[in-house]
């Protein structure tokens, strides 16, 4: 049983941390880094399904972080739907899109997939800003009263936060799953060599489809939070391209293919990013270092901060997943 | 109807310049199996360095282009051996991710350099007219160019001793190595051959419309979709499919808004790339060795 598991209690270990810290003193300060920290860890624990698992890499990650976003800002604006429903129901109609996507461009494979993950970034950015209902390039305001079923703004963003935490260990824990189950076994069989893994027997296009579709459902979610919580979403923020590649470096960082690569690397990454924004000198930087530190990772450690601690300390491999 | 006409004949001159760009990527596929996502960056990389050897050093417009598509050849090489050559035989995932690397750094210094304002480079040819419309000169020019630089390549890729050994890297790696062909550095070459025709499209854009640093994106998705028309790895095809998806473009803009014209492209790209998957010219012919 996966709770038997030490790896197990590790997530727990590190969400606990995130509850537990800013509430310590009511720090909103950490609080508001610690958000961030967790949207990234959500971002790159879901691409890290498709990219380190099956070994496929998607451009347009972000593309459900936005959707999500928009489905649920405008379920609660427009149809004033409670936030958990809209949440749930962004989550549900972000993944069954992706399913239909998925459908059709996982028949494609390697490069071909990769180019059109780009055109989906593109396609939904420009199909968006043109949609009426959504506001068009103006986007999508939440009244301020939307926050009092809450408690008000300031114990909202409290709520906020926390659910926030919830998604970041669900997809760590979805991921933890998703490698030990039949089915990861599949997608790393896929990654090594999609051809032999097809002869032996896993049913390739619907693997991919399923991943695409499963790491498009918590991201989804997350981005109606962070919507939801900056009270506007417009089609720039909503699929913001840097955030889309630095789910990729963030990923790559830690290490792909792992479950806490991708945790340790998000959380690095903040912390470098908060360094740069306030370093004179890198401010304006931000995409040129993330640009290196990418480059640098492909070519001379591909995988990741997690294995170098493997080469390190083999002996982490048996606990440290 | 004759404004229809108009447009359509317009959007294939700008179309031109779009295959011209595609064939860029297509060349680099076809020889190495990388798609190099710099292309966008190098779109861009183009335009403004037209805008500067323009507007600070006061080269006249056109006589940028042998400049810029030196310098591209210079920087594609140099490209190669810092991002490409280690990840060559790798999973597409590791050039993919290499050259997207470099592409992150492209874009990052251009806009902390320029920010994401318009630009232009000023150019201005006497217009063709017909009847109540006008074609840019500027238009004309581009499409001419691009026939002359198209032209040039299939001149050095058939009759040329080292466009033969391009071909022959490109047909089988081992192959040429065992007879003797340096293939690093031929594919070096190549390298720098594709990034030299993204930038020469490049400037040659920003004669028609005006960019910014953040162009590259739309203009590489074209340069995509075009290819993929083409069939990857064609760049006779490339050429012929940029022509048809300025027909496209010239066909549609009458009638719909210019904002949804990159969704259009989009779902092209996908229906292609899953209905015939090896280009549209493959419809028309059984096989061909490339």
């Amino acid at each position: 049983m996966i709770l038997r598991r030490p790896f197990f209690w590790i997530i727990a270990a590190i969400v606990a941390a995130f509850a537990i810290a800013p509430a310590i003193g009511d720090n909103i300060e950490l609080r508001e880094s610690l958000v961030l920290a967790a949207v990234y860890i959500t971002l790159a624990s879901n691409i890290n399904m498709i990219l380190g698992y099956a070994g496929y890499v998607n451009f347009g990650s972000i593309v459900f972080f936005g959707l999500g976003g928009y489905f649920s800002v405008w379920l609660m604006s427009a149809h004033a739907w409670p936030l958990a429903a809209a949440l749930v129901a962004g989550g549900v109609a972000v993944s069954a899109l992706a399913l239909v996507f998925g459908l059709g461009i996982l028949r494609l494979r390697g490069v071909y997939f990769a180019l059109s993950t780009i055109g989906v970034n593109e396609g939904v950015m420009a199909f968006v800003a043109n949609f009426g209902p959504w506001g068009g390039s103006t986007g999508i305001y939440l009244s301020p009263a939307l926050f009092q079923p809450l408690g008000g703004p300031a114990k909202a963003l409290w709520v906020i936060y926390y659910l926030l935490v919830g998604i970041m260990g669900l997809s760590l824990v979805l991921s933890y799953a998703v490698k030990r189950s039949k089915f990861g076994l599949g997608l790393l069989a896929i990654g090594q060599n999609e051809d032999a893994a097809a002869l032996l027997g896993v049913p390739t296009p619907r693997y991919k489809a399923i991943v695409y579709s499963l790491s498009a459902f918590l991201p989804a979610i997350a981005g109606g939070l962070y919507f939801f919580k900056s009270a506007y979403i417009q089609p720039p923020d909503a699929f913001d391209l840097q955030l889309s590649t630095e789910t990729i470096v963030v990923a790559m960082l830690g290490g792909q293919g792992t479950v806490a690569g991708p945790a340790l690397g998000a959380f690095l990454y903040e912390e470098l990013r908060g360094w740069l924004l306030t370093s004179p000198t890198f401010s304006h930087f931000q995409l040129v270092v993330a640009g290196v530190l990418l480059l640098a990772i492909v070519l001379f450690a591909p995988g990741g901060l997690m294995g170098l601690l493997y080469r390190l300390w083999p002996r982490l491999r048996s606990f440290l997943e | 109807m004759l404004g229809l006409l108009a447009s359509i004949l317009d959007g294939v001159l700008i179309g031109a310049v779009y295959g011209l760009a595609a064939m860029g990527i297509t060349l680099i596929w076809g020889v190495m199996d990388v798609v190099n996502l710099t292309h966008g960056a190098m779109i861009v990389a183009g335009m403004f360095a037209a805008y500067v050897l323009v507007g600070a050093a006061g080269v006249p417009v056109y006589a940028t282009l042998p400049i810029v598509l030196a310098g591209g050849f210079l920087v594609g090489v140099g490209l190669y051996w810092l991002s490409v050559h280690r990840v060559i035989g790798q999973p597409p995932l590791m050039s993919l991710l290499s050259t997207f690397a470099v592409n992150l750094v492209l874009v990052g210094l251009g806009t902390a350099v320029w920010g994401t304002d318009l630009f232009n480079v000023p150019a201005s040819l006497p217009g063709f007219s017909l009847g109540r419309y006008t074609f840019p000169g500027t238009h004309l020019m581009a499409a001419l160019l691009t026939g002359v630089i198209a032209l040039a390549l299939y001149f050095f890729l058939y009759r040329t001793r080292l466009g033969k050994a391009v071909r022959a890297v490109s047909n089988n790696r081992e192959a040429a190595e065992l007879v003797g062909i340096p293939t690093a550095r031929v594919l070096a070459l190549a390298f720098g051959l594709g990034v030299a025709l993204a930038s020469v499209a490049g400037m040659l854009i920003a004669t028609m419309f005006p960019f910014t640093v953040l162009s590259g994106d739309a203009y590489q998705l074209k340069s995509f979709v075009v290819t993929v028309l083409g069939g990857l790895g064609n760049p006779t095809g490339a050429l012929v499919a940029g022509i048809a998806l300025g027909l496209v473009e010239g066909l549609t803009t009458p009638f719909v808004p210019v904002s949804w014209t990159l969704v259009i492209e989009f779902i092209l790209f996908v229906v292609v790339l899953i209905t015939v998957p090896g280009g549209l010219l493959t419809l028309f012919r059984r096989r061909r060795p490339a």
